[in-house]
């Protein structure tokens, strides 16, 4: 034994004795994680947070988060002189006299947008691959909640540097609580401590972005890692992976490498655009002055979407008994947002429903063999495709030579018309795709070379594809559709025929798929 | 120079120049205005005033009288510029706005049709029609040595970046119009778009936007213009939307890409 | 029914075939030494991260393709920490893909659900322990528990009652009064109808006592935009008519949809526009909404000229000014 294995020996029996930590450590360092590019999204997630909070944690340092007026004295000349908050004037100082510190804020910002922009392509692999099924529904509704406070948390951090671009963003959320019926005036006096801008807002929501929502992202992170640790990783079909079993790569040593390398090239990435790429300056905007407003006032991309939205609605509103209630705003930045999100969490359980479906799910599903899920999937971010393009219709215009009008006309016919579209294309695709899933196992490849059979005909020679191929293609499930009876045997109509005939039409729509290739269907062929 | 720029005036429709044009026309214009601005700073005499107006109306019957009318007084589809001021002339003719390309949403800045002198004579014969703002002299434009800039970005963020944009980029406006860069613009021509409102721009009067305040926000959007980089890429400083588009292609890009290549099966 | 056709077989996983490294000491070399490449590439980036932070001046400018003349200070430091960063994390990972073991490892999953005598265990016990405490049977114990938990959560939002006062009829109100003079912002002028031309716009506030520092809340709602159109463009009924001087209109600037400051005059088309939401407002008509989501024309403001011929309110705002809220009659 060496001197070096008799010291590290000394120490974990140490620990060991006090903490039993041996036993799961045995456990759990030989897990596995199976190896896919997709399941490397939620980890470029988890990087940005930690990347968040050490950059984060260096602004707090210099950031003076108060509205009180100040003159600018530093040394950015086409300030010098101005009357400006405490916060702007600080958000200036990181940039220019604190050596690094603008890389840090750019660093800060760019990774605040890979943060958000990683959780939805998370989301979006979690959804189309049906990862979200039992028993991992809870995990589901984690990250839903951590994906909305990231939009929020988002908001709060580029609206603290108190700068015209975003002083115009609080203005305009400000008005959104305004709408809000019956206690809207209240809830906007309480959260500007009077009347906006005040001189309270910005030093409260730098408690709410540094403290309390990145005290609620730990806890939530913490709870979503610990489910995926106990619950292990779902994984692709293929060769030898079933519902019962996980291959990949052991914790120690591979993954460990990979993931824990990982970690420095998203924080490198992320650190290449901030010494690259200019983000947020702050200094060309100008201090926040409610009396002024710059052209392309637009959010953050992950509120683009919202204010799009917003930028559609109808202008509507509604005066009663001497209120008023502003549609035009209730609608396209509450109560839309408000369905959108709950239905996005509740999926698990109405996918579950329409199906029937209470086992659990270790194997993935490809997209194609759950055309309806695909589907709706691609409808809902063709929704916010659409809503996002005229969240940023000025810019389109006048890149593209367009009208802001046009944009607005085909975006305001667009969110009804396209989401359906793309539900019913990308529903026949996935078929398509079967199908030709289908041809590909009974017919085997086509190989180019053509062969002139005895009689003069010319035939394409084909191959038939590999075993491990067949069995990626033919591996999934075709579950019928629920069958629910809408009488009993008797003849008697049943209790809530007409959900179990909501439920029935939905579960036929979601069965619908190609017959795959069975044993049979090769045989036949083979004797043919 | 003048030339040159008639040598290349034969070429103005070639698709492939214009680009080249641009840049050659906008480098000159800087170079003939400081040398112009010289020649034309001392007093002329009334004779050489009638001259040069005579030379302006010849100008005016050939190239604007189909439009604007054989007196300027307007038509359906050209306004009226009685009145209108030799700054006005200046502004869209030197610019290359006025002759109209194409009877489009709105005029575009161009390479200029006419050259120097042929605009001083077009803008004094308007001029002489009736009275109306004046070319700023070389006295209202010495940014370099009056001006305040840090005045000059208040009243730019007041007045002018709601439709021009915080750092003077543009911006769209209803119906296809939209308001240009003003980088690059010439301080006169700046100037006089403030005091004429050309187009969809409306007018910023001397008594509301005093002179000095003028050569102040001219002050500020040269040093925007010349401010350097100093965060990196600006992305065409338009704000978030293109931040947005940067994150997700080559962010999000290159880390997926090194997600791919981690996942793959070293052979 | 999918049960009885008989499915394809799975051929379970394939074999491993080795890597060139696994089997070619050469190869594995290479690999090594390609690994320590790297992190001499992360080594390199933090020397260049120190350098750029202690050597290159805040001031240098360097002209890049695609960047522009670039500050040299930020983009060095900036390009230094990429570097250490991601070729740590290049060197690790293709160390674990070229030298770690490449073998898959397959384990087997357990079965979330628990025993059926754990959980009727756990079920017995919980209701033991529900018993013992007597819940059930103690039903006033259980009623006043309920009822204080419930008051207990009351307090956190009585003590948040101070984040801020109540709305008034303040909110309703700018400082406009009548004969409050119009003045420029930023300059603070007042400003006589001849000042401005046919055509023209001016951004104003209202007068304050000289030395007297505005509240930005009060711009939030005090913010006035002049407009001069020929008196025969405009199309008003003869109060909004009145309300303007020779041709001279005043709109409040706080868009009446979100708040944003709505001053982009189009002088052909007296179109003025939001660049927020691009609610556009027709100035001949009283500012009467033409696109976009506001609902509400922009309040106009009744202008006159005082015995010293400055333009001044006549009256102040006849209604509130700015986005809408519950509390604001129509």
């Amino acid at each position: 034994m060496t001197a070096r294995e008799r010291i590290a020996g000394s120490v974990a029996n140490y620990v060991d004795e006090r903490t039993g930590a041996a036993k799961w450590m045995k456990k759990n360092l030989t897990k596995v994680f199976p190896d896919h590019w997709s399941f490397l999204l939620g980890e470029i997630v988890l990087y940005s947070f930690i990347i968040l909070l050490l950059s984060g944690t260096y602004l707090t340092f210099w950031f003076d988060p108060s509205q009180r007026e100040v003159i600018y004295d530093g040394s950015y000349e086409p300030l010098q002189g101005i009357e400006m908050s405490a916060a702007y004037a600080s958000t200036l100082d990181i940039s220019f006299e604190v050596r690094g510190g603008l890389l840090m804020r750019q660093i800060h910002h760019w990774s605040a947008l890979i943060f958000v922009a990683g959780m939805v392509v998370h989301l979006m692999r979690v959804y189309f691959t049906g990862a979200f099924r039992k028993p991992r529904e809870f995990n589901w509704i984690i990250g839903v909640g951590l994906l909305t406070l990231g939009i929020v948390e988002g908001f709060l951090g580029y609206s603290l540097p108190d700068d015209l671009l975003s002083g115009t963003g609080i203005r305009i959320a400000e008005a959104i609580i305004q709408a809000l019926p019956v206690v809207g005036s209240y809830l906007a006096f309480f959260a500007f401590g009077g009347a906006f801008p005040g001189e309270a807002f910005i030093p409260r929501i730098y408690t709410v972005h540094v403290l309390l929502l990145p005290g609620a992202f730990l806890a939530l992170i913490t709870v979503h890692l610990m489910l995926v640790w106990y619950q292990k990783h779902t994984q692709y079909p293929g060769p030898g992976r079933t519902e019962k079993n996980v291959v990949g790569y052991p914790l120690l040593p591979v993954y460990m490498a990979k993931a824990g390398g990982f970690f420095f090239i998203v924080f490198g990435v992320t650190a290449f655009l901030g010494a690259v790429a200019s983000i947020n300056p702050v200094w060309l905007f100008g201090p926040y002055t409610p009396a002024q407003v710059t052209a392309g006032s637009q959010p953050d991309w992950y509120m683009g979407w919202l204010d799009g939205l917003v930028r559609m609605a109808p202008p509507l509103e509604s005066y009663i008994f001497g209120y008023t209630i502003s549609w035009n705003i209730l609608i396209p930045a509450l109560i839309v947002p408000g369905i959108l999100f709950t239905g996005l969490a509740l999926y698990p359980f109405i996918e579950s429903w329409i199906t029937g479906d209470k086992r659990e799910h270790h194997l993935l599903d490809r997209p194609r063999n759950a055309p309806n899920r695909t589907a709706l999937g691609v409808m809902s971010i063709t929704f916010m495709l659409v809503a996002l393009i005229n969240g940023g219709n000025d810019i389109i215009a006048t890149t593209f030579d367009l009208t802001i009008n046009q944009i607005m006309w085909f975006s305001r016919i667009g969110i009804f018309v396209l989401p359906p579209l793309a539900f019913v294309i990308t529903k026949r695709l996935c078929l398509s795709l079967q199908r030709a899933d289908r041809e590909l196992v009974l017919h085997g490849r086509e190989t180019g070379r053509l062969v002139m059979m005895p009689h003069g005909e010319f035939v394409e020679v084909h191959e038939p594809i590999s075993p491990e191929k067949a069995w990626l293609l033919t591996q999934h499930e075709q579950v019928p559709p629920l069958a629910l009876e809408e009488h009993d045997a008797s003849g008697v109509r049943r209790p809530k025929a007409l959900t179990n005939k909501l439920r029935a039409r939905m579960s036929r729509a979601h069965a619908v798929a190609i017959p795959k290739a069975t044993a049979e269907d090769l045989k036949q062929i083979e004797n043919h | 120079m003048e030339d040159n720029l008639k040598r290349l005036s034969r070429f103005r429709r070639h698709r492939a120049v214009a680009p080249v044009l641009l840049v050659l026309a906008l480098l000159s214009i800087g170079t003939t205005f400081s040398v112009a601005g010289a020649a034309t700073s001392g007093p002329i005499t009334a004779a050489e005033r009638s001259a040069l107006i005579e030379e302006g109306k010849q100008i005016f019957l050939k190239g604007c009288s189909s439009c604007h009318g054989l007196n300027a007084e307007g038509a359906a589809i050209a306004p009226s510029l009685i009145g209108v001021g030799a700054a006005s002339v200046d502004f869209q003719v030197a610019t290359g706005r006025m002759p109209m390309a194409d009877m489009s949403q709105q005029a575009m800045r161009k390479a200029p049709v006419y050259n120097e002198r042929e605009v001083e004579a077009l803008a004094a014969y308007v001029a002489s029609l009736a009275p109306g703002p004046e070319i700023p002299g070389e006295e209202l434009l010495n940014y370099e040595r009056d001006g305040s800039v840090a005045e000059g970005g208040e009243l730019f963020r007041t007045n002018c970046a709601m439709c021009h944009n915080y750092a003077g980029q543009g911006g769209a406006l209803t119906r296809g119009k939209y308001a240009p860069t003003v980088m690059g613009v010439t301080p006169r021509h700046i100037y006089e778009a403030m005091i004429t409102g050309p187009q969809s721009m409306p007018v910023f009067s001397d008594k509301t936007i005093t002179p000095e305040e003028k050569l102040s926000i001219i002050k500020w959007i040269k040093a925007a213009e010349a401010e350097p980089q100093l965060g990196g890429a600006a992305l065409g400083r338009v704000g978030p939307v293109t931040e947005g588009l940067l994150a997700w292609t080559l962010g999000l890009g290159l880390l997926v890409g090194v997600a791919v290549w981690l996942a793959m099966k070293a052979r | 029914m999918s049960n009885e056709i008989e499915p394809l077989k799975d051929p379970g996983l394939p074999a491993h075939t080795p890597r060139r490294a696994d089997i070619d000491p050469l190869a594995a070399k290479k690999a090594e030494r390609q690994v320590a490449i790297l992190f001499l590439l992360s080594a390199a980036g933090t020397i260049l991260l120190i350098a750029s932070y202690l050597f290159i001046p805040q001031d240098v400018f360097i002209f890049f393709p695609v960047l522009g003349s670039t500050n040299a200070h930020q983009l060095f430091l900036g390009l230094g920490l990429a570097a250490s960063l991601f070729f740590i994390g290049m060197g690790a990972i293709h160390w674990a893909k070229t030298l770690m073991p490449d073998e898959e490892v397959v384990i087997q999953r357990h079965e979330f659900r628990s025993p059926d005598e754990d959980r009727a265990e756990f079920v017995k016990s919980a209701k033991e322990g529900a018993a013992a405490a007597g819940l059930g049977r103690r039903s006033l114990i259980k009623r006043t528990l309920g009822l204080s938990l419930g008051l207990v959560g009351l307090s956190p939002l009585i003590l948040l009652g101070d984040l801020g006062p109540l709305p008034d009829e303040k909110q309703k109100m700018t400082s406009w009064k009548k004969g409050t003079r119009l003045v420029t912002d930023p300059g603070d002028r007042p400003i006589r109808p001849e000042d401005l031309e046919v055509g023209a716009v001016a951004q104003t506030l209202p007068a304050v006592a000289p030395g007297t520092h505005r509240k930005l809340s009060d711009i939030a709602k005090d913010a006035v935009l002049l407009i001069r159109l020929r008196p025969e463009e405009f199309n008003l009924d003869a109060e909004r008519l009145s309300w303007t001087h020779e041709g001279i209109i005043a709109f409040s600037k706080i868009c009446s949809h979100m708040g944003c400051a709505v001053a982009l005059y189009e002088q052909q088309t007296k179109h003025l526009l939001c660049p927020c939401h691009q609610s556009t407002f027709d100035v001949t008509r009283a500012a009467k909404v033409i696109f976009g989501p506001a609902a509400r024309p922009l309040p106009q403001l009744a202008i006159t000229v005082d015995s010293e011929g400055y333009l001044v309110a006549q009256n102040p705002f006849n209604e509130p000014v700015g986005p809408s809220f519950w509390g604001r009659s129509a």
